[in-house]
């Protein structure tokens, strides 16, 4: 079999390294290559024979397939394959949780962008052109865009009891899928069905589509082997469900369908769903040549998922002393086309949707549905990002309702260890929700800027634009707190698999880990490295590229890698320690007490015993391959969503300080300060830079980052108008972290990328609306919304 | 595609007469991007960068004479003080790569009407010295775009550079934009005090198919002036409300991805009231340029 000749380094090919255990600021091995330019991303995967392939898009969100006529493709020089979905092998549908997603579209296409048909040319230009003159009749249709009118439920459920309305949907065509629009309705019903409160606050919040915004576009290398299968270089986050899926399509064995992870330029959530995966392997397959397809910026706003957008209706009622007595709130996630990863936001968006605080009566309704938009899946955060905009805004109304200091009023009702979660569940581990609100609080604010005479514009809403002095400019402070479950939840049986060998090479002990837990940036193949060495007591490990040569790691994705194939090393690791030590009883040629692993020796301080590794195994290599998995959680119940839904919760709070040029609505960040409970930090400066990360992701969803949607159209398809954060937007953080340790996870640790995602936005708006006095109920918050324009 | 890299300006002129559909690129910020996204596929690439003249800035007959090649960082540290409009708004321009290989010459072709460079232009009264086999010409700034995207080049001509005389008075540039840095204009506005001519220039950017003035405004601020240029007196505040009022007047938006058209009209008045003021105020302790 041949191999790309650049090979990726997302999972460099021998990534070993001296230092670092858990607890230590290991340096992560791709820092210094990413900040040179010397990474191989996907993008940069070539073999020298290799054809690129290229996708033709559907133009339209919503259309009936009359004909396509790939003639005009074929007759272009150059060319050496044109496929539609009469050319996908096996099946025709795949996705994440349902499959209701062509690889090529049938006969309908439900949104703009969805792949049509695919083109492998010498040259990608060539394939471009061949692409255009591909023709396809349409028979456009009309298409559904709002989530609520798919769903027949136009109107808000306003009394309590009465269901909400439901209209007929007037054309046949308005069911997307033939088992209706529906993809998931989650109910959470806990307490009295009628509950009164001496003080009720409704509130109705809108957040917009925001993308992952990864910088490496979707890119891979798709290599025809001799056997007839296939092995596939991708920047992915779960191999294995790539390969599922691949499988499936391609009606393969997953022995021919090999992956092999290449660089990963970001994910978020992203690259959790197939975007290139099949396409390449079919155009390799046919073409018997290697096939390379990368995105470039724009196809990638249309090749991946997006986060859901969400309409939310809240009412809470308390008592006049700020107890929570209800909440009640309906929740739609629009998913757009097709379902991906909807049923599970929506769990998530459901059984965690009023925030961290303990409420004895709540009626939760969340739907997820599908409509003529862009398909909505996983993004960091998932399913929980939007409605802590809803729950954290509706504490900041019922504290103002209260008078009360908001703060306190969260605080007042902060779940703790051994409270009950809206499902029932007993949180068993430290909930120190009060704790990072209260030294949030603690915290010393940041300076007045100078403005007039003394102004340095960087400072300024609008910095080097020059659109203040001072002038306008307000400032506020704004509080929120969240909590994310961490790994799969509702029953899914989550498990992460890890080999690990340890050998001696010239000389030396080496540990070897191998998982196919993807890297997609977040510094996984450091924590592997450090655990490694913290449970074999070696220096050099070496992190083997990840692929399906080994059991799946489950998704690089719900803060779960460091939790779940963090505890699959740790296990292996410690399954070799143990064949390791019994060696060396044998060595020595009798029970020693005490023994472990150090310094490339096996010791025993009682005994004085200090064998090198080296003498201990000799040629002998001891590896351990086994599968992990974390306690077992359970489906809620369908009726009331009660149940052990969540293995983890992870904790943080954000106070944002912003000042807003309240004349033009331009907004800058002053400081953002977290707290985040993450139980043990592994590798600390990396859990900073989550943190850091996390509240960048949430800032720009509450100030700036928005796919622009209209009539099912994306209208924003590239960085000059998606916005994201620049150095300017996002600003110096201050950042506490607490080790309240969980006993039922590896070591203690928390899940820690997602949660810092949750709570920044909210505390951003909160920030605006004190600056404002706005009530501000739609994220992101535009200058229009500040200046009633 | 075809790639041509003149050594001279002559030769220049030539490779462009002798093909019209040659696409000039200078810093290349937006024909780069026209071409990675196959919006643009010249069949002639003419490199203009290795023609000294255009890389070049001289004093000449009491202006500035500014070579069409000379790229925004460079306008920043060597002309911010002669030219404080134009550096004020090449500062706003993207980042510190954009601004270390984007010209004024390749804003003024692309002609957009958010293109930084236009409201300092066109508040400074600039002419664009354009040129081709045919001969040399220099059309008031005014005058140079034509409609959206469009201008007054032809397409033998290529911009051989701008001349702008250097303000006896106090300029501004302000800018929206919906983050806080390297962001297209949704608005901007440009403003010049001319107290040797007694006269006021206006640029407003991104509310009108073209970078356009707003006359009326401009004659009635001068008017206000006209007894306070000696005086140096305070400046109503009512004036420059008014002169808010009508900058934003003098627009034609549209709604679109970047902002309302509403918006546009209210940020422009506010931009324009508020660059008058910091003007007045740096006029008033007699400093020509400013902050
Ligand atoms: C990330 C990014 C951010 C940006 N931010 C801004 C911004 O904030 N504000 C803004 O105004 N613009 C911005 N731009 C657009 C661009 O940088 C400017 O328009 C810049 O002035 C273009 O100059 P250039 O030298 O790079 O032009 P080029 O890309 O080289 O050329 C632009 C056009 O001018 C023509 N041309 C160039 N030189 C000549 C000449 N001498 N004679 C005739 N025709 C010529 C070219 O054929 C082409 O049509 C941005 C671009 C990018 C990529």
């Amino acid at each position: 079999m041949s191999t790309p000749t650049r090979t990726p380094s997302g999972a460099p090919s021998h990534l070993s390294g001296a230092g670092g255990r858990v607890g230590d600021d290991a340096a992560r091995p791709d820092g210094v290559l990413k900040v040179r330019g010397e990474f191989a991303y996907g993008s940069d995967l070539w073999m020298d024979d290799m054809l690129w392939g290229v996708t033709l898009r559907s133009p339209h969100p919503y259309a009936r397939i009359r004909s396509i006529d790939i003639g005009g493709a074929l007759a272009v020089p150059g060319v050496h394959a044109v496929l539609t979905s009469d050319d996908v092998p096996g099946e025709k549908v795949y996705g994440l949780e349902l499959a209701d997603q062509p690889v090529l579209a049938l006969d309908v296409v439900r949104y703009q962008g969805e792949p049509v048909a695919l083109v492998a040319a010498d040259h990608p230009d060539t394939a471009r052109r061949a692409a255009a003159r591909i023709v396809v009749d349409y028979d456009v249709w009309e298409p559904v865009t709002d989530a609520r009118v798919a769903l027949g439920h136009p109107t808000w459920n306003q009394l309590h009891d009465a269901p909400a309305e439901v209209t007929e949907l007037s054309r046949e065509s308005a069911n997307l899928h033939p088992h209706g629009n529906l993809v998931r309705h989650l109910k959470v019903r806990r307490g009295d069905p009628e509950p009164t409160a001496d003080v009720v606050v409704v509130g109705e919040y809108e957040v917009g589509m925001q993308d992952q915004a990864f910088l490496g576009p979707e890119s891979g290398l798709a290599v025809p082997g001799e056997d007839g299968g296939v092995d596939l270089y991708v920047a992915t986050q779960w191999l294995h469900v790539d390969q599922r899926q691949i499988c499936a399509a391609l009606g393969l064995p997953p022995e021919k369908v090999r992956l092999t992870l290449a660089g990963v330029g970001g994910a978020f959530g992203g690259r959790e769903d197939l975007s290139m995966h099949v396409h390449a392997c079919l155009l390799a397959l046919h073409t018997g040549r290697p096939v390379k397809m990368s995105y470039n910026r724009e196809e990638s706003f249309f090749g991946h998922v997006h986060r859901h957008p969400a309409t939310m209706r809240y009412e809470h009622g308390a008592t006049r002393d700020g107890d929570l007595v209800y909440v009640r709130a309906t929740i739609y996630f629009d998913g757009g086309a097709y379902a991906s990863s909807t049923p599970a936001v929506v769990g998530n968006g459901g059984t965690m949707g009023i925030g961290p605080y303990v409420v004895p009566h709540v009626h939760v309704d969340c739907y997820g549905a599908y409509t003529n938009n862009p398909p909505c899946g996983a993004m960091r955060g998932f399913g929980s990002v939007q409605t802590a905009f809803a729950y954290e805004s509706q504490m900041d109304a019922l504290a103002a309702e209260l008078g009360m200091d908001p703060v306190d009023l969260r605080c007042r009702n902060a779940m703790e260890q051994g409270s009950e979660a809206i499902t029932g569940q007993v949180v068993d581990s430290p909930a120190p929700v009060v704790e990072l609100l209260r030294r949030l609080e603690a915290m010393p604010l940041p300076p007045e800027v100078p403005t007039g005479d003394d102004v340095d514009l960087r400072d300024m809403p609008g910095g080097v634009s020059n659109t203040t002095h001072g002038e306008g400019v307000r400032r506020g402070v704004g509080y929120a707190v969240a909590y994310k479950n961490v790994a799969f939840s509702e029953g899914f049986d989550d498990y992460s698999t890890a080999r690990v060998r340890l050998e001696v090479v010239g000389g030396e002990a080496v540990a070897t880990v191998h998982t196919a837990a993807a890297e997609v940036g977040q510094g996984l193949v450091t924590v592997e490295q450090q655990i490694a060495r913290t449970e074999l007591g070696v220096d050099r490990v070496t992190v083997h590229p990840k692929d399906t040569a080994v059991g799946s790691a489950g998704s690089t994705s719900a803060s779960r890698q460091t939790y779940v194939t963090g505890g699959a090393v740790k296990a292996a690791c410690e399954a070799v320690r143990a064949r390791v030590l019994e060696r060396a009883q044998a060595v020595v040629g009798r029970p020693v007490a005490d023994l472990r692993l150090d310094g490339g020796k096996v010791v025993s301080d009682l005994e004085g015993v200090a064998l090198p590794l080296a003498d201990v195994l000799g040629d002998e290599v001891v590896e351990e391959t086994l599968e992990w998995r974390h306690r077992p959680t359970e489906a809620v119940d369908p009726e009331t969503g009660q149940g052990f839904a969540h293995v983890q919760y992870a904790f943080s709070a954000h106070r944002a300080v912003v000042d807003v040029d309240t004349e033009l609505g331009l907004v800058k960040v002053v400081e953002m300060a977290c707290t985040q409970d993450v139980g043990r930090a592994i590798n600390p400066q990396a859990v900073i830079g989550q943190i850091q990360g996390g509240t960048a992701q949430g800032l720009g969803l509450a100030v700036m980052e928005e796919i622009l949607v209209r009539d099912g159209r994306v209208q924003n398809p590239s960085f000059t108008d998606y916005l994201i954060p620049t150095v300017l937007d996002m600003p110096p953080m201050r950042v506490e972290i607490l080790e309240y340790a969980d006993p039922h996870a590896p070591y203690g640790l928390r899940g820690v990328g997602e949660a810092p995602n949750i709570s920044s936005g909210p505390a951003v708006l909160a920030a605006i609306r004190q600056a404002t006095g706005l009530p501000l109920t739609r994220v992101p918050v535009r200058p229009e919304h500040l200046t009633g324009t | 595609m075809d790639f041509l890299q003149p050594a001279t300006w002559e030769e220049a002129l030539e490779a462009k007469a002798a093909a019209r559909d040659a696409v000039p690129i200078a810093g290349g910020t937006d024909v780069m991007v026209g071409m990675n996204f196959g919006r643009l596929r010249p069949s002639l690439l003419l490199d203009l960068t290795r023609v000294p003249e255009l890389q070049q800035w001289a004093d000449d007959d009491g202006a500035v004479r500014l070579g069409a090649g000379v790229p925004y960082a460079r306008v920043i540290s060597e002309l911010g003080d002669r030219l404080p409009g134009l550096a004020m708004a090449a500062r706003t321009i993207g980042s510190p790569q954009i601004r270390n290989r984007g010209t004024v010459g390749g804003n003024l072709a692309t002609a957009s009407p958010a293109g930084d460079a236009h409201p300092a232009l066109l508040a400074a009264d600039a002419e664009v010295e354009v040129a081709s086999v045919r001969g040399t010409r220099r059309i008031p700034v005014t005058e140079f775009y034509r409609g959206v995207k469009r201008s007054a080049l032809a397409d033998d001509e290529l911009i051989a550079a701008v001349r702008i005389v250097p303000p006896r008075g106090p300029q501004q540039y302000s800018k929206i934009g919906t983050r806080n840095a390297m962001v297209i204009a949704v608005a901007a506005f440009g403003l010049a005090l001319h107290p040797d001519r007694r006269a006021v220039g206006t640029g407003i950017g991104s509310a009108a198919p073209t970078p356009r003035r707003a006359p009326a405004a401009e004659e009635f601020l001068a008017g206000e002036l006209d007894g306070l240029w000696d005086s140096r007196a305070e400046l109503p505040a009512a004036t420059a409300t008014r002169f808010g009022e009508m900058v934003a007047a003098a627009a034609a938006p549209i709604d679109d991805v970047r902002g309302t058209a509403r918006y546009r009209v209210h940020a422009l008045s506010v931009m324009a009231r508020r660059a008058l003021t910091w003007a007045w105020a740096d006029y008033r302790k007699g400093d020509p340029t400013c902050a």
